[in-house]
């Protein structure tokens, strides 16, 4: 640690310095549903005593309730993937014509690649779309310090803030200042409500009062752009210029080193002025920027001559950004920067490396269901969340997913229009409040005739286990209401509905052969199992293969189980290898020894 | 080409405890004075997928991820991978294997072979002579707890670095769970012993 007055330099992420931060805004409520690569930020905030932050069930709930905190004269963040910024954008859009009440922020966590996501959107566009600032840091510092930043700002110009963070900045660690801990923050009791109807009641008459307000907002952030310290610019060899945001920054100044960089830290709205200046002090201007050409559509339009995306496409439109897709535009636009020595860049002996494919872990609940599913040739409408593994080796077994809840509507739509096929909708328990719910009351009411699994693990799995409204328990630890997924959907009119045990691989298999024999009727299966990454998933007794019985047919490793192993002795008769199971990596599950046609495992006491 | 930078990069197979391993690097660098910057790529499953960690310690460092062709320092925590990720390694660079096989689905059904360890270390030799099989596992095992092969390999990495092992281990203590924090110790210090018994 290195001291520096009362401050120490500790290495945080990203989205621990956004949560740093708004708590050194005075965030009082923060609201999120999580989303790689944006989920840490809440749990890293909820641990400072005196904010109440909270899992909404989705994006715009989130958001909503973010709105009102801020309407009740709280500071108030709502955070979110980009992909969750579409389910909240009905609230944005029309939050930026209402303003705020105390301070607002959106975080917007990109993921450019798509490590994580159904596409690799570019969320700058909601800033210009909706009319409000889009502040984007370039490391955790900036995280801290824009996050703070952001609040103000919102106060200061009556609008939400949108800060974008992407994966390279959320998941990246780097040394921030931070400030001895001062005693607990105390808030002072709120007071009454400020009735303030043609702000924030938008009826017709409302809203056409507010729109001149968001132009004129917007023509003063312009104007506050040109001088406000988040735009920078670092005068080096003026024969490039370089202008670019976010992580793209990083990237830059190393390959460009000692040129000259306008660097962006509000990218909307963009400084008119400032980029005509830093233009007219250099010979050659270049954009450098993930994504979409953002900045640069931006800068052409003002007349200037750039080398960037459009046009020569000497960077990429798609993908993340890196050291060598910077240095390799630059190569082929001509600029002076050095390339790498051959030696370095020179290709290796070539040896087959086997891939290392994601599969579901030993004792997953959801292997028993895409194992049935391929079994009996279904049509499958997959939906968000680990299980989306089902598309994959050895199972294959999903043909449609687009985004959270769609699982229900498309298998509904697709029956609906005359598709001959058994369709079943494969959704987990988060993912079934998150925007199931909706389209199951859909699918129910206009006579659907699709069969639904809930897949409930007893918590928001493939982001790292959070609590859900299943779970009965909150973020910050409180025991609350179980919401109950069976009496919801029998509540809803379900009739025909079966609740199995994941891990009784025939029960599934008539769950499902029962389900889908109804053809007039919506049906549920609610699978219970519990993801073996919580409290509840129970390891029992490892299953063991008895080589004498095994016959080499292979039948187990359909199943997918990372456990089991090839063995290196052979069936006489198949000539292929018997299976061995890993003691270390095997939970007792038992789905193999069910399916096993020769009965060759045993579960050892 | 670093520009005095100092590039790690640990990879391995999801479950490993890649990310805690590369943790502890970044914060050594910056508790020995140095800028250092983390940053992790990896998929959408939690186990069984290819994990790579970069980490870079410098003056100044800019980046988050390494330059391919310019890692100084490739940790690999399982052998096969050690091959996967070859050509990121600057020619001479060094190499850390711990010898641990971990079979991938995409052996397991039948669409690819494991290849021999001859072979991958042939890939490995081409690049660079700088190479250091590490019995992780085996050592971690006998300290009586197979998570520890990471911080064996850490007590070896150590000794190539000019930054005092207590700062090392000051780091581990306050990575890893109280009770651990004697057996980390221990298996820091194998490390560093293997490291010697050249």
């Amino acid at each position: 640690m290195n001291p520096t007055g009362n401050s120490v330099r500790q290495l945080l992420s990203g989205n621990e310095a956004i949560a740093l931060g708004a708590w050194e805004a005075g965030v009082r409520y923060a609201s999120a549903y999580p989303g790689t690569p944006s989920t840490e930020i809440l749990p890293a905030l909820a641990q400072y005593a005196g904010v109440r932050a909270e899992w909404a069930s989705n994006e715009k709930v989130a958001l909503d309730a973010a709105v009102g905190a801020s309407f009740a004269g709280a500071r108030a963040l709502a955070v979110m993937k980009h992909v969750g910024v579409n389910v909240a954008a009905d609230s944005l859009m029309t939050l930026s014509y209402t303003g705020v009440g105390a301070g607002l922020v959106l975080v917007s966590a990109d993921d450019p690649g798509a490590f994580s996501s159904q596409n690799e959107q570019d969320n700058r566009h909601y800033a210009r779309f909706g009319k409000f600032p889009c502040l984007e840091p370039s490391d955790s510092q900036e995280a801290k310090e824009f996050t703070r930043l952001a609040f103000e700002l919102s106060e200061l110009f009556d609008t939400p803030v949108m800060l974008r963070s992407t994966t390279r900045i959320s998941h990246s660690k780097s040394g921030v200042e931070v400030s001895m801990p001062d005693a607990p923050r105390e808030f002072e009791s709120l007071p009454p409500f400020e009735r303030h109807p043609r702000k924030y009641v938008m009826i017709p008459a409302h809203a056409r009062l507010r729109h001149p307000e968001v132009e004129a907002r917007l023509k003063g952030l312009a104007v506050y752009a040109e001088t406000c310290a988040l735009n920078r610019v670092d005068w080096g060899d003026r024969r490039v210029g370089v202008i670019c945001n976010g992580v793209a920054y990083q990237y830059a100044r190393e390959v460009l080193a000692g040129f000259s960089f306008l660097k962006l830290g509000m990218t909307y709205p963009l400084p008119a002025g400032l980029i005509r200046d830093f233009a007219a002090e250099v010979e050659t201007l270049v954009v450098i920027e993930e994504l979409d050409p953002f900045i640069e559509e931006y800068v052409r339009s003002l007349g200037l001559d750039v080398i960037g995306k459009i046009g020569d496409e000497f960077f990429p439109w798609t993908g993340e950004l890196s050291l060598a897709r910077v240095r390799e535009g630059a190569l082929q636009a001509g600029l002076p920067v050095a390339s790498l020595d051959s030696a370095a860049q020179s290709a290796d002996a070539a040896l087959a490396i086997p891939p290392r494919p994601p599969a579901l872990c030993p004792g997953c609940p959801h292997r028993s269901v895409y194992f049935n599913l391929r079994k009996l040739k279904m049509l499958v409408a997959g939906d968000i969340g680990c299980y989306a593994i089902g598309v994959l080796p050895p199972f294959e077994e999903m043909d449609m997913l687009i985004s959270m809840g769609a699982s229900i509507g498309m298998a509904h739509g697709a029956k609906q229009a005359g598709c001959p096929d058994k369709v079943v909708a494969t959704i987990g328990d988060s993912t079934f409040f998150h925007a199931g719910l909706s389209e199951l009351a859909s699918t129910i009411y206009n006579r659907g005739v699709t069969c639904t699994m809930i897949l409930d693990n007893g918590t928001t799995a493939m982001t790292g286990g959070q609590d859900n409204p299943a779970t009965g328990v909150t973020l910050q630890g409180e025991t609350t209401q179980v919401i109950d997924i069976e009496a919801t959907v029998r509540a809803m009119g379900v009739e025909h509905l079966w609740v199995v045990d994941a891990l009784d691989v025939r029960g599934v298999e008539a769950a499902i052969k029962e389900a889908t024999a109804i053809e007039d009727r919506p049906t549920v299966i609610v699978v219970n199992g519990a993801c073996v990454f919580t409290p509840q998933f129970r390891r029992r007794p490892v299953v063991t293969v008895d080589r004498e019985t095994c016959n080499g047919c292979g039948f187990c490793f359909r199943v997918g189980c990372p456990a089991i192993l090839k063995s290196d002795e052979l069936g006489a008769k198949t000539k292929r290898p018997k299976a061995q199971i890993d003691p270390l990596l095997c939970t007792g599950c038992t789905v193999c020894l069910q399916v096993c046609p020769r009965k060759a495992m045993y579960q050892t006491a | 080409m670093n520009q005095g930078t100092v590039n790690f990069l640990f990879v391995g197979v999801g479950g490993q405890g890649i990310l805690t391993a590369s943790d502890i690097a970044a914060e050594v660098g910056l508790q020995a004075g140095y800028d250092a910057k983390k940053s992790e790529v990896h998929g959408f499953s939690q186990r069984g997928g290819v994990v790579e960690s970069h980490v870079r310690w410098g003056q100044d460092v800019g980046a988050p991820l390494a330059e391919k062709g310019t890692v100084d320092y490739l940790i690999a925590t399982e052998t096969l991978e050690a091959a996967r990720w070859i050509e990121w390694l600057r020619p001479g660079g060094m190499v850390l294997v711990n010898e641990q096989r971990i079979v991938p689905m995409s052996v397991t059904v039948g669409d690819a072979e494991y290849p021999p360890d001859a072979d991958i270390l042939t890939v490995v030799r081409a690049r660079t002579d700088d190479l250091r099989m590490v019995p992780g596992l085996a050592t971690a095992e006998r300290l009586g707890n197979p998570r520890l092969a990471n911080t064996v390999l850490l007590g070896v990495l150590s000794t190539r670095l000019d930054v005092p092992p207590e700062t090392w281990l000051e780091v581990v203590e306050r990575r890893v769970p109280p009770k651990y924090v004697e057996l980390n110790r221990q298996a820091f210090w194998e490390g560093r012993r293997l490291a010697e018994d050249v």
